[in-house]
């Protein structure tokens, strides 16, 4: 009896030591280009899969979410990360703030991203953008334009979705809104939306979809390319549903231009493959990449010329800011700081 | 009657001070060193923390800070009194009495531990939802259109909040209160009885008190995981101090400020748990001997067998057939991704790295908790206290204190290495699966250091004192009398930390290497990018990987009663 039991304890302990060997080994051997990035592997690996395809050169990711510019930093000169890839301006910027990336000079690159795409010092590029739209209900709201001034309006009282004003998603809309408009106006503004909320912001963007569905409210503010992903969801027929409630308008501050945000892609500062990196960075801006971009993700290519998905063009028009998106960058703080003093996620106040 | 208050004996016996024998002194460094290991963590982030000032404070202090906090407390206090609840009464009602179903509960009451607590929050918001079922036979029932036709509670909110949590923490006070109830309960209750108590005067009167201290710990470890929480508190909508230090840190770019708040909320969190301790300073049970669980047998039929078996499976029920249920339904319709060579690879992933987290932190643990027996250094007390406070700071921001202090070291060797031998050895621990193991054991050493602590609790210094006198050595005491004797509290200790482990995100995300996934981050990147139905098939992986250590958990507690 002791033996056995002793036999039954010493079996598990072993075969986790052999584990642990295994562990300790490294794990994945780093490929030709390593790539830190934010974005789902589901969304980039496609794209990363034609790049091998086309140059014989492999490639590795991690999905690091909160805290990827911390771990470069932290790994210093002998981080293997060769790019960054995250979503949203501000983290493009704070990755450079942060000191881990470098200027790439390349012809390929200024000739397919539009200048107000990329960044003046070289430090990042863009590779898709993706409007900050409103959500309106096909049966609710007659209306078809809007401004994002007017969502403010005491006349939508009750009647306007949103996910978390800290979403960095609303945060760089709010940052544009001071931009456009200077501090007071925008705490002003996000009052106003605050007071128009249908109830506590909460979920994301499908969320607000799903609540007009529901009758919840009327009006909400999402990216395209969830509606995209809604309409087209054979594994969730009941999206569709959500995603047929509503109707995309383009909102546009009183420029008449719509706020948009950005995925893009930075070099390492110590980048071990800095040669393959910037092949992969180039091809990412290349038309064959921009393409998949387009149809797979329903997102906006950056690269002008290249055709959006149908369904991305029955939304109408996306015509982009004009304001340049490290200035957004630079108003992050205090639109986070904003959602906080006016309290906007804890919902309407009566 | 067995129960002995010890701190009469020790009083007796100057058995604290003059029991330092030959090797204890080894034995104290090396438990030094460990105890070293798991406070690192707390440095860097002390140092973090430290090292930069905050121009936030004021803002925070203004803004939501007040409001944070509020909501922090409430959240921990609903937290505390729903999982003391629901934990105290269902181990109450299957340690003491006989009702039908009862053996099936006694283990099924431990299966909520198996459902990551965002994934909880996930699955209840899906199932209260107005397309969800509930919502949809209430409309379907009085013929409503829209949600503005009638009123139905908002599970996305405080409330809510405290409700899935609780449900899914529960276990923890199940656990360690049924222990207590099954082991020395058990004969003190029948004394009780035997003396003319109710069972409602011996709950009150013998039990309760007995089971203070593993309340205390049941209920702590619940609140700290209420209090590290992000994902599902983030997508119920309720604005946690934690909240507040992933907004200070990702939106305001504030790392200093968010080191900061977490350490406040850590301060807060040893505050609490000095108070307890202090409240019951007096109180000290132990066994005489090594007592076997023993389950009560009083028989209740009728009304009162009903009212007891639904009380045991309310909170199954919530804790996990809604949640296996959303993740089933969603499950069902993407078969195909159990084709996925990824998907098995990070069940694997999930299960070493569980496995080793397992191994690794009970070891250590019990390294710790059998150094201040032996040896009865305050100072390795006070250090093994600290030790377990990983599992009140936010993920993430452990990690970033583990990332740091790693990543130096790793640049330290290969800047010796180059300078020495000119060979570059790169970066051996960060990214690898050490990292990963080491970030799990110090986040769960609570659930470790908690079942060993309360198992060393329960064997009396008798024994120690006695295999001593008769010329153990130190190490032959350890593996003669306390292995043995320790060996239920090991294995708790090893199944509870693997079920944590197994669920772990927040680290294994920052930490991992190149290509590396476990169930839990390829369930997170679908999340992330709102398609959570699309992680349904590897989050009920994660719910499996972690029913079988309950089952095995429970099984060895039954196995131990039969004998008894």
């Amino acid at each position: 009896m002791k033996r056995s039991r002793s036999a039954r304890t010493a079996l598990p302990i072993g075969l986790s030591l052999l584990v642990s060997a295994t562990l300790a080994a490294p794990v994945a051997q780093a490929a030709d280009v390593n790539i830190y990035t934010s974005r789902q592997p589901e969304l980039i690996q496609p794209v990363l899969d034609a790049f091998t395809e086309e140059t014989g050169l492999s490639t590795a990711t991690i999905f690091i979410d909160k805290g990827l510019e911390e771990r470069v930093k932290a790994e210093g000169a002998n981080s293997p990360a060769d790019l960054i890839m995250t979503v949203d301006i501000g983290r493009l910027d704070a990755a450079k703030q942060a000191g881990v990336v470098q200027p790439v000079e390349s012809a390929v690159l200024a000739e397919n991203i539009p200048e107000q795409f990329r960044d003046g010092e070289k430090e990042w590029f863009a590779l898709t953008a993706r409007g900050r739209v409103v959500y309106a209900s096909k049966d609710r709201f007659d209306a078809d334009s809007i401004t994002y001034e007017e969502l403010a309006d005491p006349k939508w009282k009750g009647r306007l979705c949103t996910r978390s004003g800290q979403h960095q998603y609303n945060i760089a809309l709010i940052a544009a809104y001071i931009a456009h408009h200077g501090e007071d106006a925008a705490r002003q503004w996000v009052t106003g939306l605050r007071d128009n909320l249908a109830r506590r912001p909460e979920g994301g963007d499908r969320d607000q979809a799903k609540a007009i569905f529901a009758g919840e409210c009327d009006i909400a503010i999402g990216n395209t390319y969830y509606v995209g992903k809604m309409a087209t969801n054979d594994k969730e027929p009941e999206q569709k549903e959500w995603a047929n409630a509503i109707k995309v308008i383009m909102p546009t501050f009183d420029n008449g231009l719509t706020h948009v945000n950005i995925s893009g892609v930075s070099l390492a500062k110590n980048a071990p493959n800095a040669d393959n990196a910037v092949k992969l960075m180039e091809f990412l801006s290349s038309d064959e990449a921009q393409k998949i971009y387009a149809e797979l993700n329903y997102e906006y290519p950056v690269e002008p010329g290249i055709e959006t998905s149908d369904l991305v063009k029955s939304f109408g028009e996306l015509k982009p800011d004009s304001l340049p998106l490290d200035e957004i960058a630079e108003h992050r703080t205090k639109a986070s700081e904003i959602v906080d003093e006016v309290n906007y996620d804890g919902g309407p106040q009566s | 009657m067995s129960v002995i208050p010890s701190d009469n004996i020790r009083r007796f016996l100057p058995w604290r001070i003059e029991r330092r024998g030959r090797g204890d002194d080894g034995y104290l460094a090396v438990a030094f060193v460990l105890a070293a290991l798991v406070a690192m963590p707390f440095a860097a982030l002390v140092w973090l923390a430290a090292s930069g000032s905050s121009s936030n404070w004021s803002h925070l202090a203004t803004t939501i800070l007040p409001e944070a906090s509020r909501v922090t407390l409430q959240l921990m206090l609903g937290v505390a009194v729903l999982t003391g609840t629901f934990g105290v009464v269902t181990a109450w009602l299957v340690a003491s009495f006989d009702f039908p179903g009862r053996r099936l509960f006694s283990w099924a009451l431990v299966l909520p531990l198996a459902v990551p607590t965002y994934i909880a929050a996930y699955c209840f918001v899906e199932f209260l939802h107005f397309a969800g079922p509930v919502q949809s036979a209430i409309r379907a029932v009085f013929g409503f259109q829209s949600s503005r036709d009638y009123w139905f509670p908002d599970v996305r909110s405080l409330w809510g909040a405290i409700l899935i949590l609780s449900s899914v923490l529960y276990p923890y006070v199940y656990l360690t209160v049924r222990m207590v109830f099954l082991m020395q309960g058990r004969k003190a209750a029948d004394v009780a009885r035997t003396l003319g108590a109710s069972q409602a005067t011996v709950f009150l009167k013998v039990l309760f008190p007995l089971a203070r201290p593993a309340i205390a710990i049941g209920v702590s470890l619940a609140l700290m995981e209420s209090v590290n929480d992000i994902g599902a508190v983030e997508f119920l909508g309720v604005r946690t101090l934690t909240f507040a230090v992933y907004s200070t840190w990702l939106n305001r770019g504030d790392l200093y400020g968010a080191t900061q708040i977490a350490l406040l909320m850590l301060a807060v969190i040893v505050l609490l748990v000095m108070v307890e301790r202090f409240a019951r300073r007096k109180q000290r049970f132990t066994l005489g001997r090594a007592d076997r669980p023993q389950p009560g047998s009083e028989k209740l039929s009728g009304g009162r067998a009903f009212l007891a078996s639904a009380a045991c499976a309310l909170p199954i029920l919530l804790g996990f057939a809604i949640p296996l249920l959303v993740l089933g339904d969603f499950a069902l319709r993407r078969l195909d991704q159990l084709g996925d060579p990824q998907l098995w690879r990070a069940l694997f992933h999930t299960v070493t790295l569980a496995g080793t987290t397992g191994l690794v932190t009970v070891l250590v643990g019990f390294m710790l908790a059998y150094g201040v027996r032996l040896t009865g250094s305050k100072r390795l007390l006070l250090m093994t206290r600290l030790a377990v406070l990983g599992y009140a700071v936010p993920g993430t921001v452990l990690a970033i204190g583990i990332l740091i202090p790693l990543a130096g070291l790793d640049n330290w060797v290969d800047a010796r290495m180059r300078a020495g031998f000119d060979v570059s050895t790169g970066l051996l621990l960060t990214g690898s699966g050490i990292a990963i193991v080491y970030a799990g054991f110090v986040r769960f050493m609570a659930m470790g250091h908690g079942s060993l602590e309360s198992g060393f609790t329960k064997l009396s210094p008798h024994l120690d004192m006695a295999a001593r006198t008769l010329g153990r050595s130190p190490g032959a005491t350890l593996f003669e009398v306390i292995l043995p004797l320790m060996r239920p509290a090991l294995l708790t200790a090893f199944l509870l930390v693997f079920v944590e482990a197994s669920k772990e995100l927040s680290a294994t995300i920052l930490l991992r290497p190149f290509d590396f996934e476990t169930l839990a981050t390829f369930v997170y990147a679908q999340t992330s990018r709102s398609a959570f139905e699309d992680g349904a098939v590897a989050a009920l992986l994660i719910v499996l990987v972690g029913i079988l250590p309950v089952a095995i958990l429970n099984r060895s507690i039954l196995a131990e009663t039969a004998r008894g």
